[in-house]
């Protein structure tokens, strides 16, 4: 099922403007990257490369190769919408389809698609996604009601079961607890553990900490200089990026000398 | 204005703080002075009623932001004006639009009855008659109308907002539904009948026409009021979609369009009730008549506009003994149809915007 990602030589532009430049890197399956790095350095702009939600933006294209399992992403002949229903994606800000009900939103992934479900079924991917997302028990009794209706954290949790009630191979998080409380990035990170079984996971996030505490391989992106296109200065298991980093301006950035 | 005695240091912040300011009573005491005053003048004078009370509303406009001015400074009077000025447009608004629907109330609700409402003027001479025909036509040609308009509209503002992105196609579209919406409504009329002159030749009335030239002006209404609409739509909502594995043109109709289903029928209902009072047009190419007709694409066709215009134009004989001629009667009445259809589709127009808006309460 999970699937390892390649990344060789991407650039990515926004029209002329490149934002990131040569990335390098090979995402494991079944494990859980972070990248980090300062404001406005191509962490969430690169995330979005890897299913295609980048060229949503008008001008946005890239240049260089994106590989997942054998398949290159970027190929004329990949349908983009087939790719993000393999590699689903958990945004900053919860969005649950304001129009629906909590159960409409798990499955609005076949549901949007127009794909006939039998009413068994359906009630069997709302229950397993759910209690993926470790939502089910305080949600069960009232699935009927408006996904706008649950509190931040419990949103943020549904749109992780609405992204994998589609059972996807990857699962990208961009700064998914960045608009949380504590104790709802505590339940979002052990969520993490347990999906790390089943699924690759990259997640993007400005906590230090964070990463450290749920990566296996962490991504370090920085800019040269304000103007530049940001780079990734630094790709290593977490614990080694943790302890003993290769580069002088990861420690920096880690230990919080700048940035 | 008043001076401000000198605190020593101490007690300074305390009395920076608590400043005087006008007793509750004083609004009701200025209105009472400045409604005694203007009655006064009034007396001397000799003014009439409407004349009293717009100089008791100077009066007092004046005379509460002055006095307050004295007794607890320039801010807090400040306020005081502004609030004044903002309850007077407010009447002032509210004024034509009592009178108008009062005055209708007045002279049309007399007129209305079951024969008013069942019968047309077919061979109708003097009394009686009514404005059946002149409401099926109006229903109809609408009804027509905003079948052609709805459509062309919405997915014109789709092609906008979703798919345009400001191109030099979208940008063009844009400039020419804004002049559209600045087009005289009889520039429509004359466009519709030239078009189905050389189509049909001339001397050519239909009601169908009438929908054409009315369709020209509530497209643009149609196009302006979708796109705000849907672009007040959140990208979230489109990018949560596309990360689904959700196609560009479902995400499109089954997510952006359902979230903003509310505002986009309320703008349409309010397109319609622009166009449905729309005389010109029709007078030009759906003309009159005195008999029902039901058929939109042959015989002339009347609407309720037109139906007015032509009674209030031609309203009949004077009765022997005197007062008005039958057609006034009959002109106030339709007016007051035509207002109370435009009132039951703003609010059928709110209740739909109220059903599909998006559910976003927490009670359980």
């Amino acid at each position: 099922m999970a699937k390892s990602i390649d990344v060789s030589d991407l650039n990515i532009y926004y029209g002329d403007f490149l934002a990131v430049e040569g990335v390098n890197m090979t995402i494991r399956a079944k494990a859980v990257t972070a990248f980090i790095g300062p404001s406005g350095c191509g962490k969430s702009t690169f995330l979005r490369t890897l299913n295609r939600m980048h060229e949503v933006i008008p001008g946005a294209r890239v240049e260089g190769k994106v590989v997942v399992s054998g398949q290159s992403l970027y190929d004329s002949s990949v349908d983009p919408v087939a790719v993000r229903r393999q590699i689903g994606m958990v945004f900053q800000r919860p969005n649950p389809f304001p129009t629906m009900s909590i159960y409409d939103n798990v499955i609005a992934g076949s549901k949007l698609n127009s794909k006939r479900l039998k009413k068994a079924d359906a009630d069997a991917i709302v229950e397993k996604s759910l209690r993926g997302a470790n939502l089910w028990t305080e949600v069960k009794d009232r699935l009927s009601k408006p996904g706008m209706g649950l509190s931040g954290g419990q949103q943020q949790r549904l749109c992780i079961a609405r992204a994998i009630a589609v059972e996807p191979d990857v699962l990208l998080m961009d700064e998914p607890c960045s608009a949380l409380d504590p104790i709802s990035t505590a339940a979002i990170e052990d969520l993490i553990q347990e999906l790390k079984s089943e699924y690759t996971i990259v997640i993007v996030t400005h906590n230090m900490q964070q990463a450290a505490r749920v990566s296996d391989d962490t991504g370090f992106f920085n800019l040269k200089a304000t103007g530049e296109p940001g780079h990734l200065v630094e790709f290593n298991p977490t614990t080694k990026m943790f302890t003993n980093p290769d580069e002088e301006s990861t420690e920096a950035y880690i230990s919080g000398r700048f940035g | 204005m008043t001076t401000t005695p000198i605190e020593p240091e101490l007690t300074g912040i305390a009395a920076g703080l608590a400043a005087p300011r006008l007793p509750r009573i004083a609004v009701i005491l200025t209105a009472v002075l400045a409604l005694a005053v203007s009655g006064l003048l009034a007396l001397l004078l000799g003014w009439g009623i409407i004349a009293l009370l717009v100089v008791a509303v100077i009066l007092f406009d004046i005379g509460l932001p002055v006095w307050s001015r004295i007794v607890e400074g320039a801010r807090y009077a400040a306020d005081r004006l502004t609030t004044c000025l903002v309850y007077t447009s407010f009447l002032v608004v509210l004024v034509p639009l009592v009178w108008l629907i009062g005055l209708v109330l007045k002279n049309g609700l007399s007129a209305i009855s079951v024969e008013f409402l069942t019968y047309s003027m077919r061979g109708v001479v003097g009394e009686g008659g009514g404005i059946y025909h002149a409401l099926m036509g109006t229903l109809l040609v609408t009804l027509a109308t905003a079948i052609i308009s709805v459509p062309i509209g919405i997915f014109a503002a789709i092609y906008l907002v979703e798919y345009g992105k400001g191109n030099r196609l979208a940008r063009t579209t844009t400039f020419l539904v804004d002049v559209m919406t600045g087009i005289p409504s009889i520039v429509a009329g004359l466009f519709a009948l030239s078009l189905f002159v050389i189509i049909f030749g001339p001397a050519i009335r239909i009601g169908f026409a009438g929908s054409v030239a009315l369709s020209l002006l509530m497209i643009p209404t149609v196009v302006r009021s979708t796109e705000e609409m849907l672009r007040l739509v959140p990208s979230d909502l489109r990018e949560a979609s596309y990360a689904l594995g959700i196609s560009k043109w479902r995400t499109i109709v089954k997510v952006v369009l359902p979230t903003a289903v509310g505002g986009i029928v309320t703008g349409v209902v309010l397109a319609i009730s622009r166009v449905i009072g729309e005389t010109a047009p029709l007078l030009v190419v759906a003309g009159a008549t005195d008999s029902v007709n039901m058929n939109l694409f042959s015989g002339r066709m009347m609407t309720l506009p037109v139906y007015i215009f032509q009674q209030y134009s031609q309203p009949g004989i004077v009765p022997h003994d005197g007062g008005d001629p039958p057609g006034y009667a009959r002109a106030w009445g339709a007016a007051l149809v035509l207002i109370v259809l435009v009132m039951l589709l703003n609010l059928i127009a709110r209740i739909i915007g109220k059903i599909f808006a998006p559910k976003t309460d927490r009670r359980r």
